[in-house]
C-alpha cells in the first residue's frame, strides 16, 4: 500500500473516527458517504455526521494466523478478531496483550494505539488499532483510543523516518 | 428472452503448468470447445473471458483481445471483453455471455475463464489472492482470505453447534474424485485425519482446508436452444443464471455465518427455473475452503441453517448419496485457477448431464447447479443447468 493510500485514512485508523445517520442513528466505521439502513438512501444524503467510536467492544469471533498477511510474516502467530464495538459496527483487527489460549467469543476489549505492520514494497510502517483485554478496573491504558494529539504527532514523525530511500 | 444452451466445452488440466504460457492455455481451451460444438471461429460473435488478476500474476492487462488474437480472429475485430469478480470471475463472465446470447445481442459466443497463478511465489500468491478481501478495512488490519473464512467458520460452530470435522469431510470427498479426474491438479486420496492434523493456516483451517493456487483454463461455447441439436447432440440448457453480491468486507455483513448473496442468487435460480433444492442431483459448490462449502449447502437451500453438518456426516452429500458435490474434485482437488474455476465448474456438470462423466459419473443426473464464490461471498454466481431433451 502506498504512503499516500495509507495516509488518506489515517484519521480513522488512528482515531476511530466514523459517522452516524442523522436520519435513523445507525453508527458506521468507517463512515459513508449514504446510509445503507434508510430505505430511501437518498434521504441520508447529507445527513451523515461524525462520530468517533469510543474503543470498547467485545470479541465476536477470532482466529490464530500462522499464514500471515503481507507486512504481518514476524508477527506470526498473532490473533485476528471480529470487534462487536459497543456503538454496533464490527471491526477486524488484532487482538494484543494476552495469551491466544485465553481469547474466547464474548471478552471485553478495548482499541488500543500500536503499530500494524511494516510495508516491504512502500517501505513504511503503519499505525492503527489493535485490541487488547479491557482491564476491569479503571486501569486504562495510555494509549487507548481515542489517541491523543502528540501520540499522532509522534506516529506521523516515525512513519515519515523509517521510509525506505 | 430466448432459452440459451451450451453447445461445447473444453478445458485444459490444472495444476502447476509451468511450460505453458497464458495465451497456450486460454486457446487451448477455447479450441477444444468450439471443436465440440461443431462450430468454426468465424461463427462465433463475441468473446468473455473470465480472469481475476492477470496484471498482478503475469504483468499483462487487455487480455481479452490477447486470446482473441492467438485464437486466430483479430481480422475478425470481434468484441472480447475480461470480467472481473474475484474468485467468481469465471461464473460472472458466464453470465453476461448467457445475457447476450438470451437477449438476442448475440448468437454465438465463447466463454472463457483462465488464470496463471505459479509463474509467482507463493507468498505472493496469497498477497494477491486477499486482494479479493478489502485492502482498507481487512488485510491492512492483518487479514488473509484464509483468516477471514476461520472467523466465519469460528462463529459457524459457535452459533449453529459445527464440529471442526463436519467441514474436515469438505477436502477428503473432493481428494477422493479429484483421484478419478485426469485434469484435476491433485490426484491423491487424502483422510480425515490428515485434514484434522494439516500444518495450521488460521485454526480452525489448516492447510488442507483450503484450496491450492494453479494454472488452468476453462471454456464454453454458448448459442440459443432453438437450433442447438444442429450443432450437438447434447445440448445443455442454461435454466437459471443468477449473480448477486453483498458488502465487500466480511464485518459489514448482517451475519457472518451466512453468505446473503448465495441466498438471493440460489433463490432466484429456482424461481426462474420453477426447482426447488431437491430436484438437483449433482452440484459444484465452490470449496476454496472447506468451510466456504459446507456452509453454501445451508445458503443455496440444500439444508437450514446449521443442518449442513448432519447432511455430511450421515452421508447424504456424496457421490452415491443423494446430492453428489464437487464430482470434478472441486477446488481443492482439481484446483483453483481463479478466473477457471466458474467455467471449470459448469463443463463439469456439462459432462454429468452428458452422461460422460465416467467413473465420476452420477447416475441419472438431470439437473444440476453450480456455486461460484468471489472474496468471502462480496460476489455468488449460481447456474442451473438441464439436459435439454
Ligand atoms: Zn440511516
Amino acid at each position: 500500500m502506498t504512503v499516500a493510500r495509507f495516509w488518506r485514512e489515517t484519521p480513522r485508523r488512528y482515531n476511530l473516527g466514523g459517522n452516524r445517520c442523522s436520519a435513523c442513528t445507525t453508527v458506521y466505521f468507517p463512515p459513508r458517504a449514504v446510509c445503507p439502513t434508510c430505505q430511501k438512501h437518498r434521504q441520508s444524503l447529507g445527513k451523515m455526521e461524525p462520530f468517533t467510536l469510543s474503543g470498547d467492544g467485545e470479541v465476536f469471533s477470532f482466529t490464530l494466523v500462522h499464514e500471515a498477511a503481507e507486512g504481518f510474516e514476524m508477527q506470526v502467530p498473532y490473533v485476528l478478531a471480529l470487534i462487536k464495538t459497543t456503538e454496533g459496527p464490527l471491526l477486524t483487527g488484532q487482538i494484543v496483550d494476552i495469551s491466544h489460549e485465553e481469547v474466547h467469543i464474548g471478552m471485553r476489549v478495548r482499541a488500543a494505539f500500536r503499530k500494524l505492520r511494516e510495508d516491504g514494497r512502500a517501505g513504511v510502517i503503519h499505525y492503527g488499532y489493535k485490541f487488547s483485554p479491557a482491564r476491569e478496573n479503571g486501569g486504562r491504558e495510555a494509549v487507548a483510543s481515542p489517541v491523543s494529539q502528540e501520540a499522532l504527532a509522534r506516529a506521523a514523525a516515525r512513519t515519515q523516518g523509517t521510509a525506505r530511500t | 428472452m430466448r432459452e440459451v444452451a451450451i453447445l461445447g466445452i473444453g478445458q485444459t488440466k490444472f495444476g502447476e503448468l509451468w511450460d505453458r504460457s497464458f495465451r497456450e492455455i486460454g486457446i487451448e481451451a477455447g479450441f477444444a470447445a468450439l471443436q465440440e460444438a461443431k462450430l468454426s471461429s468465424q461463427d462465433i460473435s463475441a468473446l468473455y473471458l473470465g480472469n481475476m488478476a492477470s496484471g498482478s500474476f503475469i504483468e499483462q492487462e487487455h487480455i481479452a483481445p490477447l486470446i482473441l488474437d492467438y485464437a486466430g480472429l483479430a481480422g475478425h475485430h470481434l468484441p472480447a471483453i475480461r470480467v472481473e469478480a474475484g474468485g467468481a470471475s469465471g461464473a460472472v463472465a458466464l453470465h453476461q455471455a448467457y445475457l447476450a446470447v438470451a437477449s438476442g445481442a448475440h448468437d454465438f459466443v465463447v466463454v472463457g475463464g483462465a488464470e496463471k497463478m505459479t509463474d509467482v511465489p507463493e507468498d505472493v500468491q496469497t498477497d494477491i489472492a486477499n486482494a479479493s478481501a478489502d485492502q482498507e478495512w481487512e488485510t491492512v488490519f492483518g487479514a488473509t482470505l484464509p483468516s477471514l473464512w476461520a472467523l466465519v467458520a469460528r462463529r459457524h460452530m459457535h452459533d449453529h453447534g459445527t464440529r471442526r470435522e463436519d467441514f474436515a469431510r469438505i477436502p477428503v470427498m473432493a481428494h477422493e474424485m479429484g483421484s478419478k479426474n485426469p485434469l484435476a491438479h491433485f490426484r491423491n486420496k487424502i483422510t480425515l485425519d490428515q485434514v484434522l492434523e494439516g500444518s495450521p493456516v488460521a485454526d480452525p483451517l489448516g492447510v488442507m482446508d483450503c484450496a491450492p493456487a494453479s494454472d488452468g483454463a476453462a471454456a464454453l461455447v454458448l448459442g440459443p436452444l432453438e437450433v442447438a441439436r444442429k450443432y450437438t447432440d447434447t445440448p445443455v440448457r442454461i435454466a437459471a443464471s443468477q449473480v448477486a453480491c453483498d458488502t465487500l468486507a466480511l464485518q459489514h455483513r448482517k451475519d457472518v455465518t451466512t453468505v446473503e448473496a448465495t441466498v438471493v442468487a440460489a433463490k432466484a435460480a429456482f424461481q426462474r427455473a420453477k426447482k426447488s433444492p431437491k430436484d438437483v442431483q449433482v452440484a459444484e459448490i465452490h470449496d476454496a475452503y472447506s468451510i466456504s462449502a459446507l456452509m453454501a449447502l445451508e445458503d443455496l437451500g440444500f439444508y437450514a441453517k446449521g443442518a449442513a453438518a448432519k447432511g455430511l456426516s450421515e452421508g447424504e452429500v456424496a457421490f452415491g448419496g443423494k446430492l453428489a458435490i464437487n464430482t470434478s474434485g472441486g477446488l481443492k482437488a482439481q484446483g483453483q485457477p481463479f478466473g477457471a474455476v466458474g467455467v471449470a465448474q459448469v463443463a463439469e456438470i456439462v459432462r454429468q448431464l452428458r452422461g460422460e462423466a465416467k467413473d465420476r459419473q452420477v447416475s441419472g443426473a438431470k439437473l444440476g447447479l453450480t456455486h461460484n464464490l468471489g472474496g468471502t461471498g462480496a460476489t455468488s454466481v449460481v447456474h442451473l443447468l438441464e439436459r435439454a431433451n
